[in-house]
């Protein structure tokens, strides 16, 4: 089970808490996590990133054990401690506005 | 008894206001959504517990929510406009090209005979269409396709705010592009014309041209759709062939600058502006708020002010904040930029202040419940 942690705005509309798991075959990829986060989790279809063109928003950030992710190619192996929910995929709505 | 529901879209969220047929008290329950854009909140008239809310917020795109319940509670619905054949780009603010790319969407118009058909106007411009109720959503694709590569957007963005369908023949539609123009289709949305005939915009090189004209809203009495009333960037602007040809009734308006108008609920020549000073000083003249009400259909129009602010406000009213129900007297509502919802329950004689400091309203629209 791979962890995920999701911002405020993506708990309350999925009604659930901060964090959420999430099954994925195989390799570990951001395409992966969040194929199985919108499987999971319907409501959140779009919203991590844009159903049409299947980029991330640019407003979100995926961290794992304090590195940066967020550009990662979709198909890229995110780090093998996310198996078996040894650390946490973090899912983080990037500070704008002030 | 009869009441009114009204549905207030915000900058962070969703305000539901009621009130019996006098429409003197109020009860304010919100915010709903909290924290995100609604642009637009519309309920079906063929089911009136069904309503549509359009979330968005730059972090996480759109979210369509529903509720069958008369707004007691809410589940997201589809969220994917995925934009069909037709031209790829519009034009940018600088006449550059730019990808049709999905925003949000500005306006919903449920269908009058069946709760699960609505149309949807989206930003970059383009239009919608479901039949279950909002679960899958589908572009009318040829409305694109017409003109659509010629189309640059206004300073709110490249957005299709208004739509509007006649009554007697739900094929024949109108909507509304800022900054294309009017367009019309008698077919349902298979094919599409720029109806901007009578239009003339100083921005642009030609100011009589097809497309390119800023229009802010358009709106028609539902036993006269045959004639439509503009708010138009500059100019206030009236049809009487259903858009095919328009003329200036501007008359002795303050300002015709303005982004909201509605008509009366039982009076077709009988129209409301909020006139604004200027595209660049968006709030009203000489710092008075003034709702402009003409029975003449335009020319002569006359000032409301019983019960809004004569002096230091400097506020706006978006063009999708104003609405007006259909008790007798007629109600007309409006939400400002600064959060306030005023309400007239005497056709626009006076107001009262139902509720302010609301983030800054966005849209408002009312239902009349039986």
């Amino acid at each position: 089970m791979i962890r995920v942690r999701l911002p405020e705005q993506l708990r309350t509309l999925a009604g659930v808490g901060k964090e959420v798991g999430v099954e994925v075959a195989g390799e570990i990829t951001l395409r992966g996590v969040i194929d199985a986060i919108e499987a999971s989790y319907p409501m959140l279809r779009g919203t991590i990133r844009d159903p049409a063109t299947g980029r991330r928003r640019p407003y979100i950030r995926f961290f794992v054990a304090e590195q940066d992710y967020s550009n990662l190619s979709p198909d890229d192996p995110l780090p093998t401690a996310l198996s078996g929910g040894r650390e946490v995929l973090m899912v983080v709505g990037a500070i704008a506005g002030g | 008894m009869s009441g009114v529901r009204l549905l207030v879209g915000t900058r962070k969220g969703a305000f539901v206001l009621t009130s019996d047929g006098k429409r003197q008290d109020w009860k304010v329950e919100g915010p709903l959504f909290g924290g995100w854009e609604v642009f637009h909140v519309k309920a079906s008239p063929a089911d009136p517990k069904r309503i549509f809310a359009s979330l968005s917020k730059g972090w996480f795109g759109q979210v369509i929510q529903r509720s069958d319940d008369g707004g007691k509670n809410w589940e997201p619905i589809g969220n994917e406009f995925t934009y069909g054949s037709g031209p790829g780009n519009h034009l940018w603010y600088d006449g550059s090209e730019r990808p049709f790319e999905f925003t949000r969407i500005w306006q919903f118009h449920p269908s009058r005979e069946d709760p699960d058909v609505v149309l949807a106007g989206a930003e970059d411009a383009a239009i919608f269409r479901s039949e279950d109720g909002g679960r899958n959503w589908n572009e009318l694709t040829s409305l694109r396709a017409s003109t659509g590569s010629g189309w640059q957007p206004g300073a709110g963005g490249l957005c299709l705010h208004t739509i509007l369908s006649n009554p007697a023949d739900p094929a024949q539609l109108r909507i509304a592009i800022s900054a294309a123009g009017v367009f019309g289709s008698e077919d349902s949305g298979k094919n599409w014309k720029p109806m901007n005939r009578g239009l003339s915009s100083e921005y642009i090189p030609d100011p009589d041209a097809e497309i390119g004209h800023c229009v802010h809203r358009i709106a028609n009495h539902p036993d006269r759709p045959e004639v439509l009333f503009m708010q138009k960037h500059w100019d206030v602007m009236r049809s009487d062939d259903g858009g095919a040809n328009w003329r200036e009734i501007s008359g002795n308006l303050p300002s015709d600058f303005g982004f909201a108008i509605g008509v009366h609920a039982h009076e077709p020549e009988t129209v409301y502006v909020v006139p604004i000073t200027s595209d660049s000083e968006h709030f009203p003249p000489e710092g008075r708020l003034r709702v402009y009400r003409s029975r003449t259909g335009g020319n002569e129009w006359e000032p409301l002010t019983s019960g809004l602010p004569q002096e230091n406000c400097y506020v706006n009213v978006l063009r999708g904040a104003m609405s007006l129900d259909d008790l007798d007297p007629c109600g007309v509502y409006f939400g400002t930029t600064a959060g306030q919802v005023y309400a007239s329950a005497d056709d626009g004689d006076s107001w009262t202040e139902i509720v302010r400091d609301l983030p800054a309203v966005l849209s408002v629209e009312v239902q009349t419940l039986s």
